[in-house]
């Protein structure tokens, strides 16, 4: 049963730390940023921190470090590329989910921009989520190419232009999570119901034509849980950072289930 | 899952910006449920009286519909009218919501609507129908009643 409100221990303490700029600029912004501290056993508060935008880059990220390297060295998130393609700075930032580095500060509207750790998932520290049980789920869908013929003697498996074709839209998927944390029918059961991302890992593998387990693939999908806990919401095609559609890919899939069916 | 009930657990629902797609898709749900609930009694009310006696149908009407003077009970009756026409105006909407959404969703089944504007523009369709259905409806009943 879906658990709407946040458990005691994850209730949030509105006023932490603020933070004022000493900047004399007259573009200025706070960021109302989720922190928890899990040495010190206290409930996630807010703390707030004015930044002078004219002495800041112009993505949510370039905010968030400086604020690290220059006002709270203790702000924890995870970031590597800042050009979006490791996924790591995934967070939900005025309300939805992004990559800080490809997000710009212009972009989010409103006074206080608030920036919170993906939705529903547990939080190690401050902004970072712990996404163990996100990448199990991947494993599970086996995301490598299975085949039960031989391997052509001396070259790799071809594939048709046209058949390439058919996973654009897909691989270019991060796994970064800020669709399967999008999604309410994952917040209530990503015990048994996979969430967009990894389902549109799994017709990835579906919709290639070199793979030769597709029926397989189905049998383990075909579940009202893992597959069809979809209930097309569209909150993942909305929010991914990469402009992919998991909710397109998933309904591809129901497709396939009903058309081996009949 | 290796759960930890240490860690807490990230702020969502409180916190997610909504948009037509996500709040069309909640009310498929509650009018759902609106009508399984509040239809069903009604509606079997409204049988069952018209199928026992005259007496029993009276009942129903005086209570539903129209107030009877003569009654002990006729300003409680007369309330219970007033709520009885929110309620129905409420089924109605309901009725046309859940109809246009699950329209949509029959499109979405079929792979199609996925573009984001298109399902944006969707999603705010059926409830523009929904409400303009709603309103013609009962100003026709209003009209002949």
């Amino acid at each position: 049963m879906a658990e709407f409100s946040l458990p005691k221990n994850s209730k949030i303490k509105s006023r932490g730390q603020s933070y004022k700029s000493t900047s004399e600029g007259k573009n200025k912004r706070t960021f109302k940023v989720y922190r928890y501290d899990p040495d010190s056993g206290e409930n996630p508060r807010y703390d707030r921190y004015e930044l002078d935008l004219d002495q800041t880059g112009p993505m949510v990220l370039d905010a968030l470090i400086k604020i690290k390297n220059e006002v709270d060295p203790t702000l924890t998130f995870r970031r590597s590329c800042r050009e979006g393609i490791c996924g790591s700075c995934a967070m939900n930032m005025d309300g939805k989910n992004g990559l800080a580095c490809t997000t710009s500060i212009e972009d989010c509207k409103g006074g206080e921009l608030q920036i919170t750790p993906l939705p529903h998932q547990e939080v190690v520290k401050d902004l970072v989520p712990d996404l163990t049980h996100f990448y199990a789920q991947y494993a599970s869908i086996k995301p490598w190419l299975q085949t039960a013929t031989p391997a052509p003697a001396g070259k790799e498996r071809l594939q048709s232009p046209e058949d390439r074709e058919k996973l654009d839209g897909l691989y270019e998927c991060i796994l970064c999570a800020c669709c399967s944390t999008s999604c309410p029918s994952y917040w209530w059961n990503s015990d048994r119901f996979l969430g967009p991302a990894i389902l549109l890992q799994a017709y990835r593998w579906l919709a290639d034509s070199r793979d030769e387990m597709t029926g397989e693939r189905l049998d383990e999908l075909e579940d009202p849980f893992r597959l069809y806990r979809c209930h097309t919401i569209m909150n993942c095609a909305n929010t991914c950072p990469k402009g992919l559609n998991p909710a397109k890919a998933i309904a591809e899939i129901k497709k396939m289930q009903v058309e081996r069916a009949v | 899952m290796a759960h930890n009930p240490a860690r807490p657990l990230s702020p969502h629902l409180s916190i997610y910006k909504w948009g037509p797609h996500m709040l069309v898709s909640i009310l498929h749900r509650a009018t759902g449920t609106a009508l399984a609930i509040g239809g069903g009694v009604i509606f079997a009310w409204w049988l069952t009286a018209a199928a026992m006696s005259p007496a029993a149908y009276n009942i129903f009407y005086h209570w539903v519909v129209q107030a009877d003077p003569a009654s002990l009970h006729a300003s409680t009756q007369r309330l219970a009218n007033i709520l009885a026409k929110i309620v129905g105006v409420g089924l109605t909407w309901s009725f046309f919501q859940h109809m246009a959404s699950g329209i949509r969703h029959f499109v979405l089944d079929t792979g199609a609507g996925y573009e984001l504007k298109t399902n944006r523009l969707g999603s705010i369709l059926t409830l523009a129908f929904s409400i303009v259905a709603t309103i013609l409806f009962w100003a026709v009943i209003a009209g002949k009643y």
